[in-house]
């Protein structure tokens, strides 16, 4: 009971901080000022609540065991549409969501915390706040979930809110669109998810995971044998379910070729980035093919290896974009894009039990890089703080002006790097480790892969802080110490949490994993990452006029890159020439001279009509005298002569 | 003398009764308007007396119609009237056509 309590508090607490702050924020001074230590002091509560559960879950029930169980803590049949199919409302707590309700509400309350210094100030201070803990609320909600519908709902709740925050500066009109562009490309995504899900509910004959999976997984259940046989285009019906799922998962995860929206996400407050944009909303994809991976791996191998090339390819492409970018938040989304699709491809080349190396690896990526990967937004956040500028060209030398960034975003750097003792390297290690035992292809895309990523980061490292000298004053300093205690929090769990023994505790079929690192393994994919980083020190350490001679001798291979390939020219000319030329034109004329007219037309005879008939309401009594004696005389007449 | 058939006696309320009818539609006046009422009200009590005459000599159900209608008509005599009444107050007239407000 007491269990019950505490899940569902955990959610709870930020949704009150959003209804609390949304509605009366505005409204009374009190709140208005002190909106952010009300925001920040609820979510630092539910982030204990949060501690203490998984640590309940993993340390506590673990006692003698070694299986982490699927736990429903709580569960409401909310609407039933008869034969066993509901949807529930419930929470679900299994190695996963535990290991996320961490994730989401430490990322979550460091990001309120340097929010406090950051946003200070600004005009809409408590209506930022009420929408963070929407955000929060919504993607707590879509981890404990326990019903591939509710997970739904979680999951456009947290579409809605990221659409609020990227446009939260709405009068600025590029942020506006982005906004738009990122809600109508998820959207679009969410589309296929949601007919995944119906496809996956209507063969599965329910919505809950438990019952789906262990249906789905049992190769002699009746349900399994309808899907598989059930075929579409020549595609099994649990393929296009399980890819129509992947699409949402997609859209969100900004895999290629719905990643286009990422990227512009940039235009919101960047401690938003850091939550939204580089944490939590955009792993959900890889949490929603983790959630059912044993469908995926246990059914449909074509399916994963689709996750599979899609992610390897996404890493490749986000990575040699992220090589030419100037703008430092997009360099920081397009390294994002990158190590969503590591994930992804450690997804897609892991098997189930024990061959499951690839699973661990995967969420234990997720778990570092959420560390790691808004550690850096938020420095970035610092110097954009000081810089007032996103462009590279307008930094540069800031080391000695904030020491502290300089460390912590050094450190995630390393980190990201993939170079020892840092986080990244263990998760990134094990993916290595686990495309190397299933798929060598994919290992040297992912080996190359990680040089880059070395590459771009140093290349933003030393741009930002070392290259040419400092002309920036500090007028403010480095920022207040609500900015600098969550970037000294996030460095120290940076170097930490790669020694937690991940696998151990988060498996895919729950038994647990023992791996170790291989140190001969390693000599590669390290030496590679150093490679990485020398060329980021030759190019970019001093001022230098090399970086252009590179950019030159490299042609037209470097104008597409930095153009982002044109698949944003790609789209715009696929919706604006064709679509709605051919699509949206034909509509529109349909709907103003169609379905308008028809309206019009029964609109106009109606008033001609009345117009008509009003004239005999004429207020003469003698008039309504002769219908009415008319009416009686010829009802008569017909009731006496007629129908006699 | 041959006695009065029930016939004479409907060709007589029939005339009352379009006479009543007549007036109502022709005349303006609100209390002549009331009287034309009045007849055609009468002719239906001439009716009802005659048939229960003629055809259910044992019976008196007609003649006990004729009461209430009797005193309906006095009800409703006196409530028009005090339409009319107020209609002047308020018009000056008593004139059907004066009051044609209640109109679309």
């Amino acid at each position: 009971m007491r269990n019950i309590i505490t899940v569902l508090l955990i959610p709870s607490l930020p949704l009150f901080a959003f209804l609390l702050l949304g509605i009366f924020g505005n409204s009374s001074n009190l709140l208005k000022k002190g909106a952010g230590i009300i925001g920040t002091t609820l979510m630092g509560v539910s982030c204990l609540l949060s501690l203490q559960t998984a640590s309940n879950y993993f340390f506590a029930n673990a006692l003698g065991q070694t299986a982490f169980t699927g736990n429903i803590v709580f569960k409401y049949t909310w609407l039933t549409f008869g034969s066993g199919i509901s949807i529930d409302m419930g929470a679900l707590l299994d190695p996963i969501s535990a290991m996320m309700l961490v994730v989401v509400s430490f990322i979550s309350l460091m990001v309120h915390l340097f929010s406090l210094g950051y946003m200070k100030g600004e005009e809409r201070f408590s209506t930022y706040y009420a929408f963070l803990g929407l955000f929060t609320f919504s993607m707590l909600g879509l981890v404990l979930s326990a019903n591939i519908f509710q997970i739904y709902i979680f999951w456009e709740l947290v579409g809605v809110s990221s659409f609020l925050l990227i446009g939260y500066y709405f009068s600025k009109p590029s942020a506006v669109a982005a906004a738009k562009k990122a809600f109508i490309v998820t959207r679009f995504a969410d589309l296929g998810f949601l007919i995944g899900i119906l496809t996956l509910g209507f063969y599965g004959e329910s919505f809950d995971f438990e019952t789906l999976i262990q249906r789905l997984t049992d190769h002699q259940s009746p349900q399994f044998l309808a899907i598989s046989t059930a075929s579409f285009l020549g595609v099994t019906g649990l393929t296009w379910g399980l890819l129509l799922v992947f699409m949402g998962g997609a859209g969100k995860s900004a895999m290629f070729p719905l990643h286009v929206w990422l990227p512009d996400a940039m235009e919101g407050p960047t401690p938003v980035s850091a939550l939204i944009h580089a944490a939590t909303m955009v792993v959900a994809g890889v949490y929603l093919v983790a959630r059912l991976f044993p469908v995926f791996a246990l059914s449909d191998q074509a399916a994963l290896d689709v996750v599979a090339y899609i992610g390897i390819f996404s890493a490749l492409f986000a990575a040699v974009i992220a090589c030419t970018q100037t703008d430092i938040k997009r360099v920081l989304a397009y390294s994002t894009m990158s190590q969503i699709g590591y994930m992804m491809f450690a997804l897609g080349v892991s098997g189930y039990g024990t061959e499951g190396a690839g699973f661990s690896a995967s969420l234990f990526h997720l778990f570092t890089h959420a560390f790691f990967k808004s550690l850096l937004f938020l420095g970035a956040g610092a110097i954009i703080h000081l810089v007032h500028s996103n462009e590279m060209k307008d930094m540069g030398g800031l080391r000695k002006l904030m020491p502290i960034t300089h460390a912590s975003f050094l450190i995630a750097c390393l980190a990201i790097a993939g170079i020892p003792p840092f986080a990244g390297f263990f998760s990134k290690e094990a993916i290595l480790h686990a495309a190397h035992q299933n798929h060598p292809g994919i290992y040297y895309i992912a080996l190359f892969t990680s040089m880059l990523t070395a590459f771009y980061m140093f290349r933003l490292y030393f741009n930002i802080f070392w290259n040419k000298d400092s002309h920036h004053h500090s007028e403010h300093g480095e920022g207040t110490w609500s900015m600098k205690l969550p970037l000294i929090l996030l460095g120290i769990a940076s170097v930490l949490v790669g020694f937690i023994p991940f696998s151990h505790y988060v498996s895919s079929d729950g038994a647990g994993l023992e791996t170790h690192v291989d140190l001969l393994f390693s000599v590669a994919p390290v030496s590679l990452a150093l490679l990485g980083i020398m060329a980021a020190v030759y190019l970019y350490m001093k001022p230098s006029n090399k970086p252009e001679a590179l950019a030159q001798s490299l042609g037209l291979a470097y104008v597409w890159a930095k153009n982002k390939f044109y698949i944003d020219e790609i789209y715009l000319f696929i919706t604006k020439r064709i679509l709605f030329n051919l699509i949206g034109k034909p509509a529109a004329w349909i709907d103003k001279n169609v379905v308008d007219g028809f309206y019009s037309l029964s609109a106009t005879v109606t008033a001609e009509f009345s117009n008509t008939i009003k004239g005999w309401q004429s207020g003469n009594v003698q008039a309504y005298a002769i219908y009415f004696l008319g009416g009686i005389l010829a009802l008569s007449t017909l009731l006496m002569y007629v129908l006699k | 003398m041959t006695p009065i058939s029930l016939t004479h006696i409907l060709i007589l309320s029939t005339s009352l009764f379009f006479i009543g009818a007549y007036g109502f539609l022709t005349r303006r006046n609100l209390i002549t308007l009331l009287m034309a009422v009045e007849l055609m009200l009468n002719s239906v009590n001439i009716n009802f007396v005659a048939f229960n005459k003629y055809l259910y000599p044992q019976n008196i159900d007609g003649i006990f119609f004729t009461v209430f209608v009797t005193t309906i008509a006095a009800a409703e005599a006196a409530v028009a009237i005090a339409i009319i009444i107020n209609l002047y107050r308020s018009h000056n007239s008593i004139d059907v056509e004066d009051a044609g407000e209640m109109k679309y």
